[in-house]
């Protein structure tokens, strides 16, 4: 099972270029048009479950405005089965 | 998810300001501004490194990364970075200069910087284009590529050929390492950054001057989305712009090892 | 210390690293070159930094680098170069931070020649590069003067975070002459609160002369005009010889200030009562001086290596006061101390105008020399 993840997009820096929708390789990544920035933007949000976490989005992002998130492996396995 | 087992993969990097930049949306420029403070901050150069900004679309660097900067006139900045870094041996010194600034009007300063071995790192950002001024034709655009000042397509009998500046500055003996990469892609990028990194380890351990020159987007002043800005510069600028290593000093090779 | 027998070029960049000058960056242009040469040597026997750059251009800008750092740099050239350099001093002037420029002036326009002239006076004084700002201008008639006041050229660039100028010709630059030098200075080992070092443990610092909104490079402008009106109040320098007493007065900055001083003590000597001043400062130009000395003389005769640029200041300042005449010779030619002389006794005899321009009345003499 692949790890789970999530985004963060910051409204301060994203620009709604859409570079890190073409990018997501779960293609999980969409403008959110319910959202507004400050410079009038929708800005990118995870639209639907699949973020493994992979950080291919925040790579392409001109505007450093993801922070990525993933399941800390180590933790899983600490955890014993069943518990 | 419970926070608590999570890892961050990315944060913003400590070496980029908390400033919104005035780039176009897609601009890659961005993603080498975030490259060029990912290895700083992974390097620990933060608190000894001194930006010199040119003239272009990259004249708000100053803005952007975290560390202590100054503003060169057009085309100049490889002589400031040649001021402070023979003020200043032990810090790090870079430029990041458009293609207008660099191979153009700042073209004697970049050679001789380069002719010198001074031990700088400089990244060279190729659109293929003036942006800053609304897009008009700079040395790097391709021939037939249509800018404000080329509006039937550069015309190389009457408007000359575009310059090559890796394969021109890797002719120099001064020269430590001299490479072109591209920011069109997840793995191009993964690759960019290495570069980057390449070129300040290159710069720590003395061995002269080093550039990395990163095609980039446009999508502005190329009149497309930024999406297609991306195949455009894969399809039309790297059969031009080949990437690829152009000097690799022999002792920059054992670090790269 | 004990004076020894200097070049003018060598004794000025030997003053430069005895004032603890860091970083030095030029280009060989006559009549300048030994001042690089002296450096290319000096500097790095010092460990200190020296670049023969590509261009005038590229010195400059270096300069502009190094003066970031907050530390003594200076750059040296000769008109032609230093109309090159116009760009980088504009920038610095932008970005106000400290720095000295030698110019060593040669014949021009363009090309020119490579013997000596004032021709730069306007360059230098009154601008050169794009925007409001204003150099300090010190102009030296000996090689004795020209070591002090390129130790004093540091001291004012860094009080006032300004290029400081040394205007001197060709004839000084070349010159041998028994000088003084003044004690070495150590090298800076801190940096000022606004100089870029590496952000450690403080904030960030950048150096631009970019004010992108108007009301900012205002500010901007208004911040360095209010500190030239404090070197305008405090650095003004020049010296008057035979004044006390003098109805007439020459005047003359540098070689010409020298020469006219020899063709002064002939007149004396004839029983002229003529006396003489010489800027130092060029800028801020001693207008108070020349103000009073228009009040109290019957004429004055301006001369100068170019076509009368300070002249014009001259005029402006003596607002009719007293009647003006000029003498220059040109193209990299020093006026004669007998030709000065002959001036001298012209402005005597009289009849004097306020009438007309004494530049007219010059070139009109001038027809009949040539």
């Amino acid at each position: 099972m692949p790890p789970k993840g999530r985004i963060i997009v910051s409204d301060l820096y994203c620009k709604g270029c859409e570079l890190c929708v073409g990018a997501c390789p779960q293609a999980v990544i969409a403008l959110n048009p319910d959202r507004i920035t400050a410079k009038g933007y929708h800005p990118a949000s995870l639209f639907k479950d699949g973020c493994t976490g992979c950080g291919i989005c925040a790579i392409v992002c001109p505007d450093a405005a993801i922070t990525v998130y993933r399941e800390d492996l180590r933790a899983r396995r600490a955890i014993p089965a069943g518990a | 998810m419970d926070t608590q087992e999570e890892v961050i993969v990315y944060a913003r990097p400590d070496s980029l300001t908390k400033t919104n930049t005035h780039y176009c949306p897609g601009c890659t420029h961005g993603v080498a501004h975030h490259l060029i403070a990912e290895v700083i901050d992974e390097m620990g150069l933060r608190e000894r490194t001194i930006g010199v900004a040119s003239v272009g679309c990259s004249v708000f660097a100053y803005n952007y990364m975290n560390f202590d900067f100054v503003q060169a006139p057009h085309g100049r900045a490889p002589a400031m970075a040649t001021g402070v870094k023979r003020v200043f041996p032990d810090k790090v010194v870079l430029t990041y200069q458009g293609d207008g600034d660099l191979a153009s009007i700042g073209m004697a300063e970049i050679v001789h910087a380069a002719a010198r071995g001074e031990n700088i790192s400089v990244f060279f950002l190729n659109n293929a284009n003036y942006g800053m001024t609304g897009g008009q034709m700079a040395p790097t655009t391709l021939p037939g590529q249509k800018t404000t000042s080329s509006p039937n397509g550069r015309d190389v009998e009457t408007q000359g050929y575009p310059i090559r500046a890796s394969e021109l500055l890797a002719t120099l003996d001064g020269a430590s390492y001299v490479v072109r990469r591209s920011l069109h892609d997840p793995k191009n990028i993964r690759l960019a950054k290495k570069a980057i990194r390449t070129a300040f380890e290159v710069q720590l351990r003395g061995l002269g001057f080093s550039m990395v020159e990163l095609l980039s987007t446009c999508p502005t002043n190329w009149e497309m989305t930024p999406q297609n800005s991306l195949k455009w510069l894969e399809e039309h600028m790297i059969p031009y712009y080949p990437l690829g290593d152009y000097k690799v000093n022999p002792a920059v090779a054992e670090i790269k090892g | 210390m004990t004076r020894e027998l200097w070049k003018g070029n060598n004794a000025i960049a030997e003053a430069a690293v005895r004032a603890g000058c860091a970083a030095y960056f030029g280009y060989p242009i006559t009549p300048q070159t030994e001042l690089l040469e002296y450096m290319s040597a000096r500097m790095p026997q010092l460990g200190r930094a020296f670049v023969q750059a590509e261009s005038e251009l590229a010195a400059i800008n270096m300069v502009y680098g190094a003066a970031c750092t907050g530390t003594r740099v200076m750059s040296s050239s000769s008109s032609p170069g230093v109309s090159l350099m116009m760009e980088g001093v504009s920038y610095i002037a932008g970005t106000e931070i400290p720095a000295v420029l030698v110019d060593v002036m040669r014949g021009g326009p363009g090309l020119g020649n490579i013997a000596p002239a004032q021709s730069d006076y306007n360059q230098i004084v009154h601008g050169g590069g794009h925007g409001d700002y204003n150099l300090i201008v010190l102009a030296p008639s000996s090689v004795q003067e020209s070591v002090d006041l390129t130790v004093l050229a540091f001291d004012l660039a860094e009080k006032y975070r300004s290029i400081c100028v040394v205007l001197l010709d060709g004839s000084i630059g070349q010159m041998m002459e028994p000088a003084e030098m003044p004690p070495f200075q150590p090298l800076r080992t801190e940096y000022p609160d606004w100089a870029v070092t590496g952000a450690k443990d403080r904030e960030r610092r950048f150096l631009s002369s970019i004010y992108l909104d108007p009301p900012q490079e205002e500010a901007a402008n208004l911040r360095m005009l209010r500190r030239w009106q404090e070197v305008q109040a405090n650095e003004i320098r020049y010296k008057t010889y035979y004044m006390e007493d003098a109805k007439f007065a020459v005047i003359g900055f540098g070689s010409s200030g020298r020469v006219a001083l020899t063709a002064v003590r002939a007149a004396r000597a004839e029983g002229i009562p003529v006396g003489l001043l010489r800027p130092i400062t060029l800028n801020p130009f001693p207008e108070k001086v020349v103000e009073d000395l228009a009040k109290q003389v019957e004429g004055i005769l301006v001369v100068e290596m170019n076509s009368g640029q300070m002249l014009e200041d001259i005029r402006r300042i003596a607002k009719g006061a007293a009647p003006v005449e000029f003498f220059a010779r040109l193209g990299g030619i020093v006026p004669l101390p007998d030709e000065v002389l002959d001036e001298i006794r012209r402005l005597a005899k009289g009849p004097l105008t306020l009438e007309g321009h004494p530049r007219d009345r010059w070139l009109a003499r001038m027809g009949t020399l040539n």
